[in-house]
């Protein structure tokens, strides 16, 4: 304990604050964008396989098993496939490109379940009417059905999201320059594992608690009523 | 001496007073219905009864004997004597039509299983659902879970039948098969403490009919009384708006 | 320079990739007992215990619920050392799973102790029941089915989770992924093959739970 508070002042100097303020930043925006593309690629797929829009079996069948694939794969493995596949393919591209898929790719299949959990929330006499007024099912899907699914959609959503936050903390394996990669270079140069990563935790707890809290505020106050 | 007597009885809600100086008597085979506005203390006192609330002053006797509601002991035999059925039902819902009827004999009053199984087919035979036998509750009606219960009341053997609003919670289109099934009680000569909406029915069956209103009983009367010559304006103002409908 | 995929180059490596699936199942099986034991304990100190420990056990639970399982390790690993705590790679994997599990079980169980209905007891009690009957016969088969499909997927989750022991050395599926690729360099191939290795043991779980609980539970929808 002592030896913590000795090297404390060295530690919390303002190059490794700054260091580490830059990794928290590349957390948040590789949470940020991950999570943004997946769940706009998840609703995407969640639509694929509604019976009600696409009446294409198949195309229906591909989303399914895209989804059931996607959300049974480790992150890690899922990392380490799309990072081979990238560089054996010959895109020469950034390790945040590699870790933003990832993510993007993980968010997608778990919001497609719960953009799907929320559409069939909506009673199906709800897909009736609109047809019977003779909408089609993009418009019945806009107009009709989520404004009243979002309220199901978003809290869960939500907490999948600070999941992913914390996935993040897997890309440091492939050298992307994050919280995590951050903590194990200022490791390397001699801070002690205690401080480095006691600190990261701490600026991870301070990312998902706020958004954790916020899920489980929305959750209670989109509830729908029983009656 | 009357089948049920209960004198004086008071019960708190915490500080709230909800039930002040009850008395009411019900001869063996009689139906008895309370009715009364929301709050008004029926379905505490059913609740006081059957000892789920502990009542703070006052005596019960059945069949002349005092029932003690003081200990854990004596609460077991409270409830050979009362069997209450709830308005939402309250089944266990993760045993069948027919465990739900069998459980509390076999398990509680330690009854040859073979036996009981035996009765609780003809209850259930005898509310009607002979069919429905091995279903879960989720499976189930609401008038055909609230039949159940009733059977399930039955299978006790109780001395007194004690319905809270038990077509409260149903569909319009299944308060008649409850209702019937009261009837064939009724016919039976089990003596049954109704709290109800359902007026008409409390007119067609019940022979006597007591008002509350804020924890007391108002008037007691046959139901012609009641509802066609009520000697309390309270009593008056209710059953006049309630009629209306 | 094409890369052209070569699975016959790793087909010999099946088997012993099946064993690193063998021990995945057991890390997750431990995991799941130990964080199970730990979520029952803490739920069972937040339904009822005094002020203090459901103070300690919230902020365990909020702690782990919002901080990486791979930093934890890490910090377990790493600096527990310097304060005369010293494990292997495989202990620190172990304990960390095992504290993050609980985490995420504790909040499942909880929420099974608050969905106890208390019309079901009190119908039981005017039937009769002592305080025992009524737990055995309403209230554990009622949590029983309630918990039953969290549980299910929490385990599915675990089983997911324990590749990052990989990260510590541990030779379970991904780790010995990649001693595979270290040896065969066909990393794309390997690496797809450990996927798909993941997407068979969770979809034999998810049917196998699935099956349990339509079985003794009468569960109606899928687990995970």
């Amino acid at each position: 304990m002592a030896a913590l508070l000795e090297e404390a002042p060295r530690f919390f100097g303002y190059y490794n604050m700054l260091f580490l303020g830059q990794a928290f930043a590349f957390t948040a925006l590789l949470s940020l964008v991950g999570c943004g593309g997946g769940f706009v690629f998840g609703f995407g797929l969640a639509v694929l396989r509604s019976e009600r829009i696409v009446r294409f079996a198949p195309l229906r069948w591909v989303a399914t098993v895209y989804v059931e694939l996607f959300r049974r794969i480790p992150f890690l493995v899922k990392l380490m496939v799309i990072f081979f596949a990238f560089q054996l393919a010959g895109f020469d591209v950034s390790g945040f490109v590699v870790a933003a898929t990832t993510v993007a790719l993980s968010a997608s299949a778990f919001s497609a379940e719960n953009v799907r959990a929320g559409l069939e929330a909506v009673h199906k006499n709800q897909w009736d009417a609109a047809e019977a007024m003779n909408m089609g099912g993009l418009t019945a899907l806009r107009r009709v059905i989520l404004p009243q699914a979002w309220r199901i959609i978003i809290p869960p959503s939500m907490t999948y999201s600070v999941g992913l936050v914390k996935s993040t903390s897997i890309v440091s394996q492939i050298g992307v320059f994050e919280l995590t990669y951050a903590a194990k270079i200022l490791n390397q140069k001699g801070f002690s594992a205690g401080i480095c990563f006691g600190t990261i935790l701490l600026l991870y707890f301070a990312l998902c608690y706020p958004l954790n809290l916020m899920a489980a505020r929305l959750e209670s106050k989109l509830a729908p009523s029983r009656h | 001496m009357p089948h049920l007597v209960i004198e004086k009885l008071s019960a708190d809600y915490g500080a709230t007073p909800v039930l002040i100086d009850v008395d009411l008597a019900v001869e063996r085979g009689e139906i008895v219905a309370i009715i009364g506005p929301s709050g008004s203390g029926k379905s505490t006192l059913l609740r006081v009864l059957t000892g789920l609330l502990k009542p703070r002053a006052g005596h019960v006797h059945v069949a002349g004997t005092e029932v003690n509601y003081a200990s854990a002991e004596a609460l077991r035999k409270v409830r050979d004597r009362f069997a209450i059925v709830f308005q939402q039902f309250n089944l266990f819902q993760n045993m069948t039509a027919l465990r739900n009827v069998t459980i509390a004999p076999t398990i509680v009053k330690k009854r040859n299983a073979a036996e009981v199984e035996r009765e609780a087919r003809e209850l259930l035979t005898k509310v009607g659902l002979a069919h429905r036998i091995d279903a879960y509750p989720d499976e189930m009606s609401g008038g055909q879970q609230q039949r159940v219960a009733i059977a399930r009341a039955l299978a006790l053997k109780p001395d007194i039948l004690l319905l809270d609003e038990v077509t409260s919670a149903l569909d319009p289109e299944l308060v008649a098969e409850v209702l019937d099934t009261i009837r064939l009680l009724a016919q039976d000569g089990m003596t049954m403490l109704i709290v109800s909406h359902e007026m008409a029915f409390v007119r067609e069956v019940a022979s006597k009919v007591v008002f509350m209103a804020d924890g007391r009983v108002v008037e007691v009367g046959p139901p012609a009384q009641i509802f066609d010559a009520p000697e309390t304006t309270r009593c008056a103002d209710f059953v006049r708006r309630i009629l209306r409908h | 320079m094409a890369y052209t995929l070569q699975f016959g180059q790793v087909t010999p490596y099946l088997g012993y990739l099946a064993g690193g699936a063998w021990l995945a199942l057991q890390l997750a099986a431990i995991g799941f007992v130990v964080g199970w034991a730990i979520g029952l304990v803490c739920a069972a100190i937040l339904h009822y215990g005094p002020w203090l420990p459901r103070k300690i056990v919230r902020a365990y639970v909020v702690f782990f619920l919002n901080t990486p399982l791979l930093v934890q390790i890490f910090f377990i690993y790493f600096a527990l050392p310097d304060w005369g705590i010293v494990l292997s790679s495989f202990q620190a994997v172990v304990i960390g799973m095992s504290l993050n599990a609980g985490a995420y079980l504790t909040e499942i169980q909880r929420a099974g102790f608050n969905s106890i209905r208390r019309e079901e007891i009190e119908a039981a009690e005017t039937l009769g029941f002592s305080r025992l009957q009524s737990i055995r016969h309403v209230i554990v088969p009622h949590i029983c089915k309630v918990l039953f499909p969290p549980l299910s997927n929490q385990y599915i989750i675990l089983t997911m989770t324990t590749s990052i022991a990989a990260i510590f050395g541990v030779e379970e599926l991904t780790g010995r992924t990649y001693n595979i690729n270290a040896q065969t360099f066909r990393a794309l191939e390997i690496f797809s093959i450990a996927a798909l290795y993941y997407v068979a043991l969770t979809l034999v779980a998810s049917a196998a739970l699935y099956s349990i609980g339509r079985y003794f539970f009468r569960i109606k929808g899928k687990v995970f």
